[in-house]
């Protein structure tokens, strides 16, 4: 077992999901508020990771983040190293490619809090940071979770986009998937299938918290 | 007072009301579908109208012609609707509170003897602890009415706040009610359906019907026919008093 690349993957994971929560609760209650003539296009823009091939997404990650461009030379100015072909830059693609993943499941976890309580927050002088804080995030913690977990997942096991963006570099930009496809290459298959078990088993224990039956919380006034 | 000259289209339906709300206690009665809760939610500010204006003690907080429109947290405007919306992840007490959180004018003795005073007003003192959903339907609403009086609104709105308490209950809460918003000057608008609610209250009555005011002023006056048409209906049974009631002139 490669636990080099294990802990890159999970710190990777880690990082990935805790800058996407960051992104997608504000984003998420901005959608699910009924925001403007936006709305349409950011939510398509938000989504579109999810039908793009990820070499599609890396190769243009890899230009945009690289000396072709503009904006890549002054990214590289400005941090003193290209983002490509480094850890930070699997960052950045990590959190565009996962992006749905956490952005869609809070949105519908939201847009599910009852329309009644937000107009009584509302009408009791809290603004919009405050219904998100005290309302929406409390009665939406299991979409929450969900997105969590899935930006978790969806994380670890990458591949596309890593491999156009973070090459194979080990310590710094191999992760399990890249470790994975070099041990099937080299027909090291006893060594696969330990790496494969262990991506599906953390798969697996993770999606079992998200399909585990939701503590329910009742609204007011249910009897009597 | 509340001045209201608003119009709003609702898909086919049209609502087109303009006037004077002086008294301090006023009964919007209508049947359902009429434009009640439309009025009371777009004076609250949580709907906008295609054109008009709301004035609430001289303060305009609409006006579609100069494009204001002053956020429903910022109204001092209270608002109970038949669905209490009690927050189900607060106690009881942390939904009374709620509304007094950003108030940093209040101590904290102040806030507490505030949330003791509005639960007991509404007979729900004993209920402080628990959470909304070990809650009856009348219990909730009375909660949802203690939430909108813990800030203090300057103006009160009740869509049919107290329909899932039984009569005595109802009558029993509303002129207490009545008699504590009166010694604090809190001027109130109550929508029903209900004639008996309008009839039972000596206030001011609005009679709305599709979206538009046909009339306003005493009970006595307002609602003349309906309580003739109710007197029919102990007199002659439920099929005569079934026959559409004759309506005030709007003044």
């Amino acid at each position: 077992m490669d636990w080099q690349a294990f802990a890159l993957t999970v710190k990777l994971a880690s990082l990935t999901t805790a800058i996407l929560l960051c992104l997608a609760v504000p984003l998420a209650a901005w959608l699910a508020l009924g925001a403007g003539r936006w709305r349409a296009s950011v939510e398509a823009i938000t989504g579109l990771p999810l039908v793009l091939p990820p070499t599609v997404l890396g190769f243009y990650l890899l230009v945009l983040l690289g000396p072709l461009t503009g904006f890549g030379r002054a990214l590289t100015a400005l941090l003193g190293h290209p983002l490509a072909f480094s850890f930070s830059g699997l960052v950045v693609g990590s959190v565009i490619y996962s992006f749905p993943f956490a952005v869609q499941p809070i949105v519908a976890g939201f847009s599910s809090v009852d329309g009644a309580l937000i107009d009584a927050a509302t009408l009791l002088g809290a603004g919009r940071i405050r219904v998100l804080w005290s309302i929406l995030i409390p009665l939406a913690g299991r979409s929450l979770l969900t997105a969590a977990i899935l930006s978790f997942l969806h994380t670890m096991g990458e591949f596309g986009v890593v491999l156009m963006l973070g090459g194979d570099i080990p310590g710094a930009t191999r992760t399990l998937s890249l470790v994975l496809f070099n041990q099937v290459e080299g027909f090291e298959y006893a060594k696969a299938n330990g790496t494969a078990l262990l991506l599906l088993i953390f798969c697996v224990a993770l999606l079992t918290v998200v399909y585990a039956r939701p503590k329910s919380l009742a609204a007011g006034g249910r009897h009597g | 007072m509340v001045e209201v000259e608003l119009k709003a289209r609702r898909g086919g339906f049209h609502f087109d009301v303009a006037c004077r709300f002086a008294a301090p206690w006023t009964v919007v009665f209508g049947p359902s579908g009429a434009g009640k809760s439309t009025l009371l939610r777009l004076v609250a500010g949580l709907e906008s109208p295609d054109a008009g204006r709301v004035c609430i003690h001289g303060q305009y907080v609409t006006d579609t012609e100069i494009g204001l429109k002053v956020p429903a947290g910022r109204r001092r405007t209270g608002l109970v609707a038949q669905q209490p919306a009690l927050f189900p992840h607060l106690s009881v007490v942390e939904n009374v509170a709620y509304g007094l959180a950003g108030r940093i004018d209040l101590g904290r003795q102040t806030r507490q003897q505030r949330i003791g005073a509005v639960l007991d007003l509404v007979g729900a003192l004993h209920l402080a602890d628990r959470a909304p959903n070990a809650l009856s339907g009348g219990e909730a609403q009375r909660i949802a009415l203690a939430r909108a009086l813990a800030p203090m609104p300057r103006l009160l709105l009740l869509d049919e706040p107290l329909s899932a308490l039984d009569a005595s209950a109802r009558d029993q809460v509303l002129t207490d009610l009545q008699a504590w918003l009166k010694a604090e000057s809190i001027q109130t608008i109550l929508v029903t359906h209900d004639a008996a609610d309008a009839l039972a209250t000596e206030a001011e009555v609005a009679l709305i019907g599709e979206g538009k005011l046909t009339a306003i002023g005493p009970a006595s006056e307002v609602l003349a026919a309906e309580r003739d048409r109710l007197l029919g209906r102990l007199q002659t049974g439920p099929s005569a008093a079934n026959r559409p009631a004759r309506r005030s002139k709007a003044k």
